[in-house]
């Protein structure tokens, strides 16, 4: 690129792009440094492009044809057409159980971790001293929440003989094992969810941070008090972050496997209680060894993601609010 | 009628005093409720820390919340898992895991996070919308099948199934960050390199990396807490009690005819379990402030 032929090329002056003299290609050489670009960027992505095939698309198809099939890991897949979505939703009482236990903890979970981490983080962003160690410390659940440690350290917790009942028996009520009663073993499921609010709260908190202090100011010389200022101003500024919190909730919590593996030992116990339809999942793969039942069933909760997501962009037109753009 | 009160001074400062004591009580109020909150969160995890130094026969007792006498009898009981499988081994195995798939994460991802942030290519849109649509795919979907390939090739209990996804940037999440960090690079420095003759390769590897530093941070530190936390894929593929990590360990312990049946090892295991990821936490801190730090200069 030393010569350049000033004809074909447009050149800068110094003066006129206010920086050294720079050479726009022309068409010629353009389209052959776009190929060098071209290729340099498809071997960048080389490493992807090969995951994409290998481990996400080919298993996905394969994962799609085994859920018409019935497969048991040895031999071959036998194809019984719709079969096994047949008998999922017609014969299998567990998988609808799973279906429901699924709905609770997701139905209770997700406001309940947005509104906690939503509060906890409008009072952090109030000018309070220590503002990053309150936001450490609400975040070490996040981090930890998610090991088999914490989940075995709350399946003791909520045990008969543990801190629960300790509490309450402070106000002289008398305690149960929470984690062992049916009616009880998903709300200590759901608890250890919404335990873990501090990741949403620091998303929130950024979010808040953003919000110019003149929008207060003026808000308040008109008169108006906290709540009129958090429901008419913060409220609204911050609709996007509430949508992209919900939808990556959503996403996570129909997914939550761990926890309800620990507390009920890989059973989903008591009577089902906290079958998850991950767990569920798990236990027709790789207890029952049935694949292509499996498989269709993991087709059914990617179908399931796929409409709550889309559902969340839908109503987002009526709810999310984008500012000036 | 309230115009003339307003301008007496000393009856507005007089206000404003008043003022002030509230704010200075309003603050102190909500300093008294995050730290409330915090203490009921936190509870079960310091009664887990005392658990954990108490004599196992105490753990359940009314012995006072703070332990009375305190022993170290919980970690060597608990660290010795099963006969001659300590969790020495665990542990190794978890640490080696979470290195590899580090190494995986950094270059994979960054590379492919290069190609979409700084270069122009055909198809660069298509890609980009398939690579945010893989962010919210279940694993569930590829699971099976991937399951059934590795164990016909010999893989199931080995490390491979979990590392080479890694290397292959299957944790599209990880792009996605880098990608967002590397547009906002001031694209001067790469120019003043394509002046110079520098190769593609070099551009990446000698400016954009080094740039890059906070957000290759953030993905080592998230990895390394993802890794070692993850429980299902390490379930499915480390069986052989050799093989397994910490978290798969661990569950051994729900086991009651396991050697293990002891709530005082239980929670020594479980507090010692924690400490790698609040470490990892603690450190990164303070490099991921430095990297927003140092991003201030330009």
């Amino acid at each position: 690129m030393s010569t350049v032929d000033a004809s074909n090329n447009t050149v800068l002056t110094a003066a006129e792009a206010g920086r050294p003299v720079r050479v726009i290609p022309t068409n010629r050489t353009g389209s052959a440094f776009k190929k060098a670009e071209n290729r340099a960027a498809y071997l960048f992505l080389l490493p992807w492009l090969a995951g994409i095939v290998l481990i996400t698309a080919l298993p996905m198809l394969a994962s799609l044809y085994l859920s018409f099939t019935n497969y048991a890991v040895i031999g071959f897949p036998t194809w019984i057409g719709l079969d096994n979505y047949v008998r999922l939703f017609t014969s299998d009482r567990r998988f609808i159980t799973s279906i429901w236990v699924t709905l609770k903890y997701v139905g209770f979970s997700v406001p309940l971790v947005l509104l906690f981490s939503l509060t906890i983080a409008a009072v952090l962003n109030r000018g309070l001293r220590g503002l990053a160690i309150y936001r450490s410390l609400f975040y070490v659940p996040s981090l930890i929440g998610a090991s088999v440690g914490i989940g075995l350290l709350w399946k003791e917790v909520f045990g008969e003989r543990g801190v629960v009942n300790d509490i309450l028996g402070w106000f002289g009520i008398a305690g149960r094992g929470w984690i062992n009663n049916p009616t009880f073993a998903l709300p200590s499921v759901i608890t250890l969810n919404v335990w873990t609010f501090g990741a949403s709260m620091v998303i929130f908190l950024a979010a808040l941070r953003q919000i110019p202090e003149s929008y207060y100011e003026a808000a308040s010389i008109d008169g108006a008090n906290a709540w009129q200022r958090f429901r008419r101003i913060t409220l609204p500024l911050i609709t996007p972050v509430i949508f992209f919190n919900t939808v990556l909730l959503l996403i996570n919590s129909f997914q939550s496997f761990t926890q309800a593996f620990v507390v009920s030992n890989g059973r989903g116990g008591p009577v089902d209680a906290t079958l998850l339809y991950s767990l569920y999942l798990y236990q027709q793969a790789f207890q029952q060894l049935q694949m292509g039942y499996a498989s269709a069933m993991a087709w059914i909760l990617l179908i399931a993601i796929g409409l709550a997501t889309a559902l969340m962009f839908w109503s987002s037109r009526y709810w999310v609010f984008y500012g000036d753009r | 009628m309230a115009t003339a009160k307003t301008y007496d001074p000393e009856l507005l400062q007089a206000q404003r005093r008043r003022r002030e004591t509230r704010r200075l009580l309003r603050g102190v109020g909500l300093h008294l409720l995050l730290i409330a909150i915090l203490g009921v969160m936190l509870y079960p995890v310091i009664w887990m820390v005392f658990s954990a130094f108490r004599p196992e026969a105490e753990i359940f007792g009314d012995m006072g919340f703070i332990p009375t006498t305190w022993t170290l009898d919980n970690f060597i009981r608990g660290w010795q898992l099963y006969g001659n499988l300590t969790f020495t081994q665990f542990y190794i195995n978890s640490f080696v895991l979470c290195a590899l798939a580090i190494v995986g994460n950094l270059i994979a991802c960054s590379m492919a996070a290069y190609a979409f942030a700084r270069l122009e290519f055909r198809g660069k849109w298509f890609l980009f919308a398939i690579m945010l649509g893989t962010m919210m795919l279940p694993i569930h979907v590829q699971l099976i099948p991937q399951y059934i390939f590795f164990l016909n090739i010999g893989w199931v209990n080995t490390i491979l199934p979990l590392i080479v996804p890694k290397f292959l940037a299957h944790d599209a999440f990880f792009i996605f960050l880098m990608v967002q960090f590397m547009r906002s690079l001031p694209s001067e420095l790469e120019q003043a390199a394509v002046v110079d003759g520098a190769s593609y390769w070099q551009r990446y590897w000698r400016i954009i990396l080094p740039l890059s530093m906070p957000a290759l941070a953030t993905t080592a530190v998230f990895t390394f807490i993802n890794t070692y936390n993850d429980f299902f894929s390490q379930l499915i593929y480390l069986t052989d009690t050799d093989r397994m990590t910490v978290p798969v360990a661990l569950r051994l312990f729900l086991d009651p005819s396991g050697g293990a049946s002891s709530f005082g090892g239980l929670f020594a295991m479980v507090l010692v379990s924690i400490g790698p990821v609040l470490g990892f936490f603690l450190a990164s801190q303070r490099l991921l402030t430095k990297g927003i730090a140092t991003q201030g200069f330009k």
